[in-house]
């Protein structure tokens, strides 16, 4: 049973993240290269802004903010998964290889496919998807070994160094391409949110839809998974079913996430360890601390990315890579 | 020992012999092919005889410096990672995975941004500081307290802080507006090597390498371990002083020639140890040459596969080393 109390402090910090979001989002409408005024922001909503102000405030603005708060979500949801499936708090889908693995599938399809400018856009996530699942199951038949099981830090390791070395096919495989197609891949690779537009986000949002009542639904099982093997089965959960069914998810969201973004890691790693700290460890209580929190780190890096350096910016995912990585060292020096 | 000393010396002579054929034989190999294949006559005549025609002139000019850069980067790189992992008893350590290039990288992007001025000798030095500081930075967060050098935590340590660092980087890139100039240093591979850069690096490896093997008997005691070497009475403080100097002077040097270079430090001392052995008076020079070959190889595959563009070179060699890595780390990871 869970205390009333621990339920009403997780409510709190769900409602107190909510604001935390709208707050972040309003200061990032106001903020940009185009220049769109915080007290112009509320008659621009009204419909009483100028074209320049409107165009940037729905067309610009909205859908970018809109795009980080839902891949920020998705590969949070994503890294908690992980973490609880693999029982390693270093997981994270752009660590251990699945980003990587999104990204060689999505650069093939844009060398090698004719692109069709609509049909694309909604092709992308899944063959992101497929691109990923295949470096995961990759990842894991390398680092699972029978008896042994998953061995954590084995598992980062090897999808660390596969990662390094998708990262390598994919410089292989732009190397031929025209600049145009290499300048788009290599961006993505820095995961600078390419997708920022209302179709993007239409794209992405049925993903997001499906996958994410799925996985919050199965939180208990997460629960159960992260005591151990023998313990899952004591209790009489269908192991391997539930973990493949979980991991599965963890994949497709995190390529639907960066299939819109680019690659990103680092929120996924840093978003659970956040939301346990504040409600603890259970799954129920935590994963919707996660992707909110996800959310939030992946808009508010992408709000200081797009306006340190103007006009291009630096890329989301470098900043949540640097906000991300001493992180990681923090938690690999604790253990 | 006496016995079977002999007859290993003999088979490693012959053994150091065929790898040097071997890197002769892709010497001339990355010669003769490239964006434009070269007959082998003109390379011969560019190489031994003071004749010029238009082939001639692509070969000393272009073709030749950039050739022999391969070379020297190739076995300094193996060479470093070779006594990289002798000396942390890490069959997973390399320049590219442990910071270092990460380290140097870093430093050319704070070079550029803040100290537009320094020239190339300059900013050679620039990457060896940064080289210094993300090596220093990896060993001090990869070692605990309990079992020193961890081999996967060193290495998760060192993907962490080589992430950290190359984001770093870009931001002040791009912040600095100088991303450009760094990404034309450090993506540019190996690709328009002049002799004026010849004649500062080849120096510098000469003597890296040169040290190296001056240490190399102290190196095989400190592989064994660190109880064995402090009891044979080897400082073993200075000397691993030293060999991180070698390996930054090294590292630095090939990251500020041809950027960013993973996994032949890795691979390379691994294939040098298969063929003769633990012993690093043998691995480091069987390391050097066999990285030399490697480089070559690699470098004429990105000349080629897709002519007339050009493939990195880094990028070809991280596919090849990641079957290695896979296979080294699942064997890695059973002893911790």
């Amino acid at each position: 049973m869970i205390p009333k109390a621990l339920l009403r402090k997780q409510r709190l910090w769900l409602f107190g993240l909510l604001g935390l979001i709208a707050a972040t989002a309003v200061i990032s409408m106001g903020l940009g290269y185009a220049s769109l005024s915080f007290d112009r922001l509320i008659p621009t909503f009204l419909g009483q802004g100028t074209f320049k102000e409107e165009f940037v405030l729905f067309s610009i603005r909205m859908p970018r903010i809109a795009i980080t708060l839902l891949a920020g979500m998705a590969l949070a949801l994503s890294g908690a998964i992980l973490q609880g499936v693999s029982r390693n708090e270093l997981a994270d889908p752009g660590i251990i290889g699945i980003n990587a693995g999104a990204g060689v599938a999505v650069t093939l399809y844009y060398l090698f496919f004719p692109i069709d400018a609509g049909l694309f856009l909604y092709l992308v996530p899944a063959i992101a998807f497929a691109g990923a699942l295949a470096a995961a199951i990759l990842i894991y038949l390398a680092a699972f070994r029978r008896g042994s099981g998953l061995h954590p830090l084995r598992l980062v390791l090897i999808g660390a160094g596969s990662s390094i070395a998708l990262n390598g096919l994919m410089i292989v495989l732009i190397s031929a391409a025209e600049p145009q197609k290499a300048d788009f891949i290599s961006k993505w690779r820095a995961g600078s949110v390419w997708g920022a537009d209302w179709p993007f986000i239409l794209a992405l949002l049925p993903w997001l839809i499906v996958l994410v009542p799925f996985v919050l639904y199965r939180a208990h099982r997460l629960n159960v998974l992260e005591l151990g093997e023998s313990e899952a089965i004591g209790i009489g959960v269908p192991i391997t079913r539930e973990r493949a069914a979980l991991l599965l998810a963890a994949v497709a969201l995190a390529a639907a996430a960066v299939s819109m973004t680019g690659s990103i890691a680092f929120v996924g790693l840093m978003a659970p360890h956040i939301a346990k700290r504040l409600v603890g460890p259970r799954h129920q209580l935590s994963l919707p601390i996660s992707v909110l929190v996800g959310g939030w780190l992946l808009l508010v890096a992408d709000t200081i990315g797009r306006n340190v350096a103007e006009p291009e910016g630096i890329a989301a995912g470098t900043m949540a890579a640097l906000i991300g990585a001493p992180y990681f060292l923090y938690l690999l020096i604790r253990r | 020992m006496k016995l079977t000393g002999r007859p290993r010396r003999a088979a490693f002579g012959w053994t150091m012999a065929a790898g040097l054929a071997v890197m002769a034989v892709m010497f001339a190999v990355s010669l003769v092919f490239g964006a434009k294949d070269v007959p082998l006559r003109d390379v011969w005549l560019a190489l031994f005889s003071g004749e010029t025609n238009e082939q001639i002139l692509v070969i000393r000019e272009i073709r030749l410096p950039r050739e022999l850069a391969a070379m020297v980067v190739g076995a300094a790189l193996a060479a470093a990672g070779a006594i990289m992992q002798g000396m942390t008893r890490n069959p997973l350590a390399d320049p590219g995975l442990l910071g270092i290039t990460a380290g140097a990288n870093l430093a050319l992007a704070v070079g550029f941004a803040f100290f537009p001025a320094l020239g190339y000798f300059g900013m050679t030095v620039a990457g060896w500081i940064g080289a210094a500081l993300g090596m220093l930075l990896v060993l001090g967060l990869g070692a605990s307290r309990r079992d020193g050098w961890s081999p996967l935590r060193l290495v998760l340590a060192g993907a962490a802080v080589t992430f950290f660092l190359y984001a770093l980087a870009e931001a002040i890139g791009i912040a600095f507006k100088v991303m450009k100039d760094v990404s034309m240093w450090t993506a540019g591979g190996i690709m328009g090597t002049t002799w004026r850069q010849l004649a500062v690096v080849v120096p510098v490896v000469a003597a890296g390498l040169t040290v190296a093997f001056l240490y190399a008997r102290q190196l095989t005691v400190l592989s064994l371990s660190e109880e064995v070497a402090a009891g044979l009475g080897q400082r073993t403080v200075l000397v691993k002083a030293a060999l991180s100097a070698v390996v930054i002077l090294l590292a630095g040097v090939s990251v500020a020639l041809v950027g960013s270079m993973a996994f032949i430090g890795l691979m390379v001392p691994h294939i040098a140890r298969a063929l003769v052995g633990t012993d690093y008076r043998r691995v480091l020079p069987m390391a050097a040459v066999a990285g030399a070959s490697l480089l070559l190889l690699a470098d004429t595959l990105a000349r080629t596969i897709s002519k007339p563009y050009e493939t990195p070179t880094a990028a070809i060699i991280a596919v090849l080393g990641i079957p290695f890595f896979l296979i080294i780390a699942r064997r890695g990871g059973q002893r911790s």
